[in-house]
């Protein structure tokens, strides 16, 4: 940790001490000084993130009579077509349907209202109305979803939204609370005078919304789209409760309804992870320093 | 502009009133149901607060609030140290930054369920296997099949999971420190350990304060890792109040119950939070 001093190569700091940092950077100006030992450790410690899926990938690949042996060996016999068992016994293309429709819509449905809701109260906060509903969804966000769960379900059942499209509205409806938190402080630092420009040429609200303000909220935008898709695709207990039709159920469900067969079949239970895992892990790896970055844009707000 | 202003009372009042109908109702017809003796299905009575007095003698209950509050205590401080420790690393003079920064996040993506139960084979085969090579006893059979120590498992798992986003967000907020703070303080003679504590800890505070009420939160809500990798037991050494709440709300017939149990969960909860933020926010004010 002593070397960790973040002095910028080109300032020279006097060091009370130990002056070789600050003369090696002198020595080669403009490269940083990498420390090697921290780096070692945190490449350490990224086994632990790795590991899992080491063992993960080798169970998935092994046959039956290989399970017995140690966990942590590589496969002697590379068994390729567990992942095609594996996708007959859970129809895994029907799961990814699923989990595609369910997060394509949650992504639409949630960005198109939420902003929408997030730009009018945040253009009318000094009405009575707004100010009391803006509130009033700060609070809800206090009740977490296991407390009404229960409740909920009797009424989507009732009302006949124990589908895919049920579970889309829902979570547009969830996502209500925080992202109209995130757009209404976004859309303050947005000049007024552009929209009543818009408003002067004749330009209906919708309009003005379109294409004027929606344009503008994009950084905003990017974390709303990663946050709902995160948390629509990974979600397990809403599905769980409010789906009736195991036809309908989404890939971490389908995980969960086939431990049964599962059970003395290791391999076929791991290929199956992970190709639950793998889309969005593609799309990480595509799309890595956009997700992070609209995650933590997300939590600092 | 009155078509403007329709407009947006329009727009407001369907979202509060969409809000309200899939949320606030449920919550509502969730204390109406705790009233009453309903199971989920048939007629039922009302009962008056008999399911709240019953709730203060129940064992089960709290078991469930002891495994719930000390998990996530223990968990959260957990998360909290490891992310900060990694987030310091990671925003030290260090190769592959870009490469170790997405590998450390890449838990954050991924279904907790499903690492629960690749993590669940872990304990019960992959660390078992190391433990009796090693002759160590406590690890050489699951954890998870031990009443005692299954917690362990589930804390493990949710830190795995929880530490990505944590330690993103300290790393983010290890950008904010200004290099000329860095600079004044080695001018001072302070480094390391004495420069952490004293420049970069209380600048860090705020990060601090949400990253506690995130991962507090979050814990307090566990569920998907503990259906995947104990289903709450063994017997209800790991039953969460969410996993209460859901297993004897929906299939014991326990319905009014559960509700009463789910509604006085939220009054905790609510108190839990809004002590947390007063508290972080006097103790970043000094």
């Amino acid at each position: 940790m002593t070397a960790a001093t973040p002095t910028a190569p080109d300032r020279v700091v006097p060091l009370g001490g130990s002056g070789r940092p600050a003369r090696r950077a002198e020595l080669y100006p403009g490269r940083r000084r990498v420390n090697w030992w921290l780096t070692a450790v945190l490449v350490v410690c990224s086994a632990s993130v790795l590991v899992p899926f080491y063992l993960a990938v080798v169970t998935a690949l092994k046959s039956p009579e290989q399970l017995g042996g140690s966990p942590w060996a590589l496969p002697t016999e590379w068994r390729w077509d567990n992942f095609g068992t594996a996708i007959e016994v859970v129809d895994f293309p029907r799961a990814l349907g699923n989990s595609a429709v369910v997060t394509a819509g949650a992504v639409v449905l949630t960005l198109l209202t939420n902003s929408l809701v997030g730009w009018v109260f945040a253009r009318n906060m000094d009405r009575r109305f707004f100010r009391f509903g803006f509130y009033f969804l700060l609070a809800a966000m206090f009740i977490p979803f296991p407390v009404i769960m229960l409740p909920l379900v009797k009424q989507t059942s009732a009302l006949g939204m124990d589908s895919l499209w049920g579970l889309v509205l829902l979570y547009a409806i969830y996502n209500l609370p925080f992202n109209t938190l995130l757009y209404t402080g976004y859309v303050r630092s947005i000049p007024y005078e552009l929209e009543e420009a818009a408003a002067l040429d004749g330009a209906s609200p919708v309009r003005r919304f379109r294409s004027v303000v929606f344009p503008l909220l994009m950084p905003i935008n990017a974390t709303v789209v990663i946050l709902a898709a995160l948390g629509a695709w990974n979600d397990f207990l809403m599905p769980l409760v409010v789906l009736s039709d195991r036809a309908q159920y989404t890939l971490p469900l389908v995980q969960y309804a086939f431990q049964g067969q599962f059970n003395t079949q290791y391999s076929l239970a791991f290929a199956s992870y992970l190709m639950a895992l793998a889309p969005m892990v593609l799309v990480y790896v595509i799309g890595q320093k956009w997700i992070i970055g609209g995650v933590v844009r997300g939590s600092v707000k | 502009m009155t078509t403007s202003r329709r407009f947006a009372y329009t727009v407001g009042a369907v979202a509060l009133l969409a809000f309200f109908a899939f949320h606030t109702l449920p919550a509502l017809q969730g204390f109406f149901y705790s009233l009453t003796n309903y199971r989920g299905y048939g007629d039922w009575e009302w009962v008056g607060l008999k399911n709240y007095e019953l709730l203060f003698s129940d064992a089960r209950v709290g078991r469930a609030y002891r495994f719930t509050f000390g998990f996530a205590v223990v968990a959260a401080v957990l998360t909290n140290v490891i992310s900060l420790a990694l987030a310091v690393g990671l925003n030290g003079r260090i190769a592959f930054r870009r490469t170790l920064r997405a590998v450390f996040f890449v838990p954050n993506i991924l279904s907790l369920l499903i690492v629960g139960y690749i993590f669940n084979f872990i304990f019960s085969s992959a660390v078992p296997q190391i433990g009796s090579a090693l002759g160590v006893e406590a690890l050489s059979t699951s954890i998870l099949g031990n009443p005692d120590l299954a917690w362990v498992g589930i804390v493990v798992v949710s830190v795995w999971g929880a530490s990505a986003v944590t330690t993103i967000i300290y790393l983010a907020g290890l950008q904010t420190v200004p290099v000329e703070v860095y600079e004044a303080a080695s001018i001072d003679g302070a480094t390391g350990w004495r420069r952490f504590s004293r420049v970069t800890f209380p600048i860090l505070m705020p990060f601090v304060t949400i990253n506690t009420l995130l991962t507090v939160k979050g814990f307090l809500m566990v569920f998907d890792q503990i259906i995947a990798m104990t289903g709450g037991g063994p017997g209800d050494a790991t039953r969460s109040m969410s996993v209460l709440i859901f297993s004897a709300g929906f299939n014991a017939g326990e319905f009014a119950y559960q509700s009463a149990n789910a509604i006085i969960f939220f009054v905790v909860i609510a108190l839990v939070s809004l002590f947390q933020v007063r508290t972080m926010r006097s103790r970043e004010r000094v």
